[in-house]
């Protein structure tokens, strides 16, 4: 006779199969919580779903929004990939992307009446810059004062909220816009060029599936993408091993910040087309659910954003057709994570039945 | 300046403190135990908004608190069964709670927005801050419970091998936790404010956290901590109000900016944060090792 309940017994080397199949495991236990929550609620599990997940897709418009939303996500999380597969706890990435919107923005603003080709390139240059050095703060911090990154990088959020808001109600306000807190729009040549008429998917699609490439090749090829993988795994074999821990962790929030600037600087200069209070739906939190659901691989990060994604679509129908709060995409964000986290036991342990007699 | 301006803002300073103190001795005992629970923030959330709801419905205050806790209990169950018998990553699962605590009070609250409400007279709960703070001192430098549950925090291994159940203890500071940070956010929603609005917590969970550190992991210090910040807080939005030539997002910043400063001077000092961090810290116990 067999014990009713499983003993867990860890395994001697991580199981691959199990890696592959805990997202989708997680992924579909979401499903069935989300039918149960939306049966409490009194709605028809089928029709909600349906509202939730289907519907958003099932036009070009639709899968073209969700490109639109893909995309900072995805190169956000593909950006955290570099800090979490080291063990650094970057969750500032919202103040990163907000930074790199203002310094991107910024130089859109000042040359707001020029258009010339060299303009964007500039702006997502100035971008990259801005989240980068909003990104080496905490490492500073961290490298010269040891001081706890998760706290820092959190804080300097809210501080480049505050900055943007300085900005677009202050001196960076449209002279012609009333008063309502947003900036001049950029020129034509300061935004980003369109990938199709008429629907809202932008080149900044085309930079978030390069960089990801590039991180790709930068993980699995090179000695800088190995150092992170053996810090991940252990510092103290890292540091025999003679790799510089601070220099790490300095590119990794360096790439981090570019990356989340870059997204800043794609959603301002694309959609957006000006600076103003709510430039992002809280992509740069988001993006940390992404990277986890994405197992920190750049394949698995492009189908993650595209799943949390169609949350923020899903969530925003599910309010226009079924009126339920469009906060109901955060607790299945918030809910896909938790069985993702659950779920990650079986990659490491075994669940085995012990013989009772 | 005058003697009633002085109490003035010093009753402010107690008003607005209050919920961070609480937050952070809860926290405090959750991370004493060897557990960091990032959640605090979400956990609030929800503690504010259910507080709030079941006040609206039931007019009752003993029942909001009542069910706000039970909330915060129910919040870090959850965190507590993910880190716990799942052994997840700490650090992920709390920030999947604040998410998911964002996004459930937001969803629940929405047709409450809004709504007024008798507020409740805060001193009550600041007299309770100051007498839980001291109790929690009390019972981990007093009593042998505290001697083992710091235990538990600094060797699980040892703990285990003289016979405590790591994980019941561990359990135990975690609902204990949660139900301190629900209790600050109900004060918020129901004393502070009194009213619900989206994410009206507004950081305070995180500032609970800076606390901890802050702290170096003592209780009485969570006090000190929590009135600098909650003294700087004031200050500002004084300063906002007198109208000085100066953008106010700049004064609405310095709380933040003062936290990251303050967790600068204190972590620079290696060997303290090492000595005084419960050395379990944020490690999974696998019993089978």
């Amino acid at each position: 006779m067999n014990s009713l309940f499983p003993s867990v017994v860890s395994r001697s080397q991580s199981s691959g199969l199990m890696n592959f199949f805990v997202p989708i495991i997680s992924i579909v236990l979401t499903l069935i919580t989300g039918s149960i929550i939306f049966i409490l609620l009194g709605f028809d599990p089928v029709y909600a779903l349906y509202t939730f997940f289907i519907s958003p897709i099932s036009s070009t418009y639709g899968i073209s929004e969700l490109f639109v939303k893909a995309t900072p996500l995805a190169l956000i999380a593909i950006g955290l990939s570099y800090c979490f597969k080291n063990n650094i706890y970057n969750i500032g990435a919202e103040g990163q992307l907000t930074m790199g919107a203002i310094f991107g923005g910024g130089i859109g603003i000042l040359f707001h009446d020029t258009n010339a080709f060299w303009l964007l390139p500039l702006m997502i240059f100035a971008g990259a810059i801005g989240g980068a050095l909003w990104g080496l703060i905490p490492a500073i911090l961290k490298t010269k004062f040891n001081t706890n990154e998760i706290l820092t990088s959190l804080m300097l959020v809210y501080v480049a909220l505050f900055i943007l808001d300085y900005l677009v109600v202050g001196p960076w306000k449209d002279p012609f816009g009333y008063s309502f807190p947003k900036s001049r729009p950029f020129s034509e040549s300061g935004r980003m060029p369109l990938l199709f008429d008429g629907l809202r998917v932008h080149f900044g699609l085309i930079i978030t599936l390069f960089l990801i490439f590039v991180s790709w090749f930068i993980f699995s090829k090179t000695i800088f993408g190995f150092q992170l993988k053996v810090s991940g795994y252990s510092s103290k074999a890292a540091r025999y091993a003679g790799f510089n821990q601070t220099t790490l962790v300095f590119f990794a929030f360096a790439i981090c910040g570019a990356f989340a600037g870059i997204a800043g600087l794609a959603e301002v200069s694309g959609p957006i087309g000006l600076l103003y209070r709510d430039i992002s739906p809280n992509y740069g939190f988001t993006a940390i659910i992404v990277a986890f659901l994405g197992r920190l691989h750049p394949i698995g990060i492009i189908f993650a954003s595209l799943v949390i994604a169609l949350t923020y679509l899903g969530a925003e129908d599910a309010q226009l057709f079924l009126q339920i709060p469009s906060a109901v995409g955060f607790i299945f964000q918030g809910l896909v994570l938790f069985y993702l986290l659950g779920a990650e036991l079986l990659i490491n342990y075994k669940l085995t039945y012990k013989k009772l007699l | 300046m005058n003697l009633d301006l002085i109490l003035g803002i010093l009753q402010i300073v107690l008003i607005a403190t209050t919920p961070l103190v609480f937050a952070g001795i809860g926290e405090l005992v959750t991370e004493k135990s060897g557990v960091l629970n990032l959640g605090v923030e979400g956990m609030m959330l929800v503690g504010a908004v259910s507080a709030f709801i079941i006040l609206v419905i039931t007019g009752s205050y003993f029942l909001a608190f009542f069910v706000s806790i039970l909330s915060g209990i129910i919040m870090s169950g959850l965190f507590a069964f993910l880190v716990l018998f799942l052994m997840s990553n700490q650090i992920a699962t709390g920030l999947a709670l604040t998410i998911f605590g964002i996004g459930l009070s937001s969803m629940l609250g929405k047709q409450y927005i809004g709504t007024p409400i008798d507020g409740l007279s805060p001193w009550f709960f600041v007299i309770f801050s100051f007498l839980i703070v001291f109790l929690v001192s009390y019972f981990f430098y007093k009593t042998k419970a505290g001697l083992i549950l710091r235990a538990v925090g600094e060797s699980h291994n040892s703990a285990h091998a003289l016979g405590y159940s790591v994980i019941k203890i561990r359990f135990l500071s975690i609902l204990f936790g949660g139900s301190m940070c629900a209790l600050a956010g109900s004060y918020i929603s129901i004393c502070y404010a009194p009213m619900w609005q989206e994410g009206m917590t507004a950081g305070r969970g995180w500032i609970a956290l800076a606390l901890v550190v802050f702290a170096t992991w003592k209780p009485e210090r969570v006090l000190i901590g929590a009135y600098i910040f909650g003294g700087v807080t004031i200050l500002q939005m004084n300063l906002q109000a007198l109208g000085l030539r100066f953008p106010g997002q700049f004064f609405s910043m310095a709380p933040y900016v003062a936290t990251i400063i303050v967790l600068v001077l204190i972590s620079s000092n290696k060997l303290r944060i090492k000595l005084s961090a419960p050395a379990s810290l944020t490690i999974p116990f696998y019993k089978g090792r």
